[in-house]
């Protein structure tokens, strides 16, 4: 196909046309994707997730401005919203990337979610490889805004950075499951807001909780086991580094990018690159299975007889779950399988 | 196949009022768009950076400064010069009457002042982007290489 050829030449112009066709998906962007997938997996990628208005777009801004010092192409790709009733979107990021807007070096992609729901749009991992295949050896992912549960971006990232802010919740916030447990770093940005040093603490207790160490105690280094021990506690291997920034001055950042170097070299040294690698591509296919299989469902079924059977349900005469059994079975009569 | 109609809105110069440009990012949502908005200030580079990096269909600069005779001009010109021919420009704000007859011979397809409707908008928006696009790719747009012949304003 020309246009991937074009792409993988660095033809910006293909790139972002390339990009638009995984977005939309069908035959030619598969096909597109087939010829890519052999350039792919040359480029760390790294995700930037936290809630809204934690700093994601500056912090991402300022990394960018570190790796092109570096010498490295960066390539960005910033997901917003999709609204759920009109299907429209306002992509917003660019707004605080105004310093990269005119780096040839640095390719800024917004996408819009258009459904998808954790954190993440159905097509930024495809977005990512066209990138990774063209060449760009730094991909920075910056999730939507995210709650508690967006957590789709571990899957695709190999390093997982979380932005948290001060005064953003007790401790008991760094207890609960999600968000925090996929953190490979995490930054506690608008570090000059009074609370970063409260935030970085309890980040730190949050994380003693699981792992053996060693701390000051009255004057005195005592060796301490981590409390939560045993089959309960995370294979504790990578413990996650909590940093300070300040993104708006620029400080920090030097320190983050080194962090984030220091993961990838861990990854690469222990293994665990190739089972995130591993793992990453079990999910992929097996999201990429539910959706064709599922497209392929309904393919078979017209939409009459889906309306039907939601009328049915709707009347209280059938259940869902016998009526999806039931649509099954007929599409399997149909030699759906 | 998931197609979306994606429109970039920009405020290329100096004036800082961005109302009327949210105004109408908010309305193409509503219409089921996609609008990358930059936000003030923006230089003609910037817009056609953004523009070849988000491949949109439809490009909305709104001016309230006056300068649209200076600004419209090296937008259309940058955007050829990245081989962006295919791309729908919209130009709104305060533009003068006398001036709208320049801007459509620039190639400006559409040119919206104030009390326009946003339907209308909309509806020229969606005309312009069922035409279909030029072929991939084009040789000034290669990494590295800046489009010759064009000094950078600031």
């Amino acid at each position: 196909m020309e246009i991937v050829t074009q792409a993988l030449a660095g033809d910006r112009r293909a790139i972002a046309r390339l990009i638009s066709l995984v977005e939309q998906g069908g035959d030619e962007a598969r096909q597109a994707l087939s010829h890519l997938y052999p350039h792919t997996g040359q480029a760390h990628i790294v995700g930037i997730t936290g809630a809204p208005g934690t700093g994601k777009s500056t912090l991402v801004t300022e990394m960018a401005k570190v790796y092109r010092r570096q010498g490295l192409l960066v390539g960005i790709i910033g997901i917003d919203p999709t609204s759920p009733f009109s299907g429209g979107a306002i992509l917003g990021d660019r707004i605080r990337m105004r310093e990269l807007a005119t780096d040839p070096h640095i390719f800024i992609r917004s996408m819009a979610t258009r459904g998808s729901l954790g954190g993440l749009a159905r097509a930024t991992a495809d977005a990512v490889h066209v990138l990774d295949a063209a060449g760009y050896p730094m991909i920075l992912v910056e999730t939507v805004g995210a709650g508690q549960s967006e957590v789709d971006i571990a899957r695709t990232a190999h390093t997982t950075v979380v932005v948290q802010m001060p005064a953003s919740g007790d401790e008991i916030q760094a207890i609960k499951a999600g968000i925090l447990e996929i953190a490979d770093i995490i930054v506690v940005n608008k570090a000059d807001l009074p609370g970063a040093d409260n935030a970085v603490t309890a980040l730190q207790a949050m994380l003693d909780l699981n792992s053996t160490h060693t701390e000051w105690h009255h004057g005195q280094l005592r060796h301490v086991e981590g409390i939560v021990t045993g089959s309960a506690a995370t294979p504790a291997s990578w413990r996650p580094l909590v940093l300070k920034t300040c993104a708006l001055r620029g400080e920090g950042i030097v320190e983050l990018t080194a962090a984030i170097q220091a993961h990838w070299q861990y990854q690469c040294q222990s293994g665990l690159r190739q089972r995130r690698e591993h793992e990453r591509a079990a999910d992929e296919l097996r999201r990429i299975l539910r959706h064709a299989l599922l497209e392929r469902l309904l393919h078979q079924i017209s939409d009459q007889d889906l309306e039907g059977t939601v009328e049915r349900i709707v009347a209280r005469e059938q259940d869902p779950y016998s009526a999806a059994e039931a649509l099954i079975a007929e599409a399997r009569r149909a030699h759906f399988w | 196949m998931d197609k979306r109609i994606r429109v970039l809105i920009a405020k290329p110069g100096l004036d800082g009022h961005d109302r009327g440009a949210k105004v109408v990012a908010r309305a193409l949502r509503d219409a089921g768009m996609e609008v990358i908005y930059t936000g003030l200030r923006q230089t003609p580079e910037m817009i056609a950076e953004a523009a070849l990096q988000e491949d949109v269909d439809v490009v909305g600069l709104s001016i309230l400064s006056g300068a649209h005779m200076a600004l419209v001009p090296r937008v259309m010109h940058l955007l050829k010069e990245y081989g962006l021919n295919d791309v729908a420009v919209f130009v709104g704000g305060i533009i003068p009457d006398e001036d709208v007859s320049a801007l459509r011979e620039l190639g400006v397809k559409g040119v919206y002042g104030p009390g326009t409707s946003l339907d209308d908008i909309v509806q020229a928006i969606r005309k312009e982007a069922a035409v279909p696009r030029t072929d991939y790719g084009n040789r000034h747009a290669s990494i590295g290489r800046r489009p010759p012949g064009y000094r950078p304003i600031d």
